[in-house]
């Protein structure tokens, strides 16, 4: 079990301040309300609480591709979104990025779960996990690495703001210390 | 696949044909190549967005216009070899069944801009059966032109997200859209009525 879901202030309440309930709290005051994902273990508690929150309509995928052309298109259209996936499926997104996102100007916000580092067990997860961040640096993305919940909040929220008011994609790296990660259990 | 009862007609031409229906400045997603070519050349509006690249993307980035806009009518135009890339969004659009959403596919079988090499669907696969397996049941061959407005008419009023597959030629785009992203994206803004030009 994740070490998230062990901790005492991991409720299903909107107003816990769990990780997941911290992302859901920041995305609605952020008014970012469509939620196309690929799912993962570790996002499971943030995917659950936000298809149960009719503020947002939450929705999966086939591929991470397909969520970020929605989440552009909502975006050209006056609504906000935001796009969950693994590290996995953000190593899918390199094409998108450099011929959607970033020459367009689409503040598309990203939230990555981390697999491949800290107790990883699957050597082609470990693998890809390298590949993310020299992607992300290559296209001079911003991009933040979140490992601790005293900062998470901050962190979003301001990374939210500036993506819209800048232009400019942006992902937000859910570390296994924040999240617990996956470990070899299932 | 050859469709026997479907009549080969130009993209251009068909293109031209759904332009000129448009009333309500209803948003129309071009796909990569020569889709957006021929939607460029069929004379610019402000509620047109041309894709030049992420291929296989016309029907997500509509799609979340439809959702951001469901009292707007989007219409997505895409080429067979991109739908192949991203069959899977077929299956989404299915389960959201956002009705103000037009999917029109143009298949000639090949990657025309690239060589005209046949698809690996082109004799195997047939795109309406593709779709309707996907959840799509409100998917047609366009038999010829005029059957091509009438389902055009038809989607423009119907309850439910509605997909048109049209065989055409091997010709090129006849236009070439002017390759400016950020001017694209910002225009077509302001044509949905999202944004204020400065």
């Amino acid at each position: 079990m994740a070490i998230a879901e062990q901790q005492p202030q991991a409720g299903q309440g909107s107003g816990d301040r769990s990780w997941h309930g911290i992302v859901l709290q920041t995305l609605k005051r952020n008014e970012i309300s469509l939620i196309p994902y690929v799912p993962d273990r570790v996002l499971t508690p943030l995917i659950k609480n936000l298809h149960a929150d009719p503020f947002f309509t939450t929705f999966a995928t086939a591929r991470e591709e397909e969520a970020v052309g929605i989440v552009s298109g909502a975006w050209m259209g006056g609504r906000r979104g935001a796009v969950l996936m693994q590290t996995s499926g953000f190593a899918t997104l390199a094409n998108t990025l450099a011929s959607l996102a970033v020459p367009y100007q689409i503040p598309l916000i990203m939230f990555v779960s981390e697999r491949g580092t800290l107790g990883e067990f699957n050597y082609g997860q470990s693998l890809v996990c390298r590949t993310m961040r020299p992607v992300l640096d290559s296209l001079a993305l911003e991009h933040h690495t979140i490992t601790r919940l005293d900062e998470l909040e901050f962190i979003a929220d301001r990374s939210i703001k500036q993506a819209v008011t800048t232009q400019a994609p942006v992902a937000l790296i859910l570390n296994p210390l924040l999240t617990g990660g996956k470990t070899f259990d299932k | 696949m050859d469709n026997r009862n479907t009549k080969v007609m130009n993209r251009f031409d068909v293109t031209s044909r759904l332009i000129a229906k448009l009333k309500h400045e209803e948003a129309v997603i071009g796909g990569i190549g020569n889709t957006n070519f021929d939607l460029w050349a069929a004379g610019h509006r402000p509620q047109n967005f041309y894709m030049l690249g992420s291929m296989g993307l016309a029907f997500p980035i509509a799609l979340g216009v439809a959702l951001a806009q469901p009292d707007r009518r989007v219409f997505a135009l895409e080429g067979d070899g991109s739908l192949l890339m991203q069959l899977g969004a077929l299956s989404t659009i299915a389960m959201l069944k956002p009705k103000n959403l037009i999917m029109i596919v143009m298949d000639n079988g090949i990657y025309q801009i690239t060589g005209a090499q046949p698809t690996p669907a082109a004799n195997v696969a047939d795109i309406v059966a593709i779709a309707t397996g996907s959840g799509l049941a409100k998917s047609s061959w366009a038999a010829d032109e005029e059957d091509f407005e009438r389902l055009v008419d038809e989607a423009m009023s119907a309850g439910e997200p509605s997909l048109i597959a049209v065989r055409i030629d091997d010709k090129p785009g006849v236009g070439a859209t002017r390759r400016d992203p950020v001017q694209i994206r910002e225009r077509f803004m302001h044509g949905l009525g999202v944004r204020e030009p400065l």
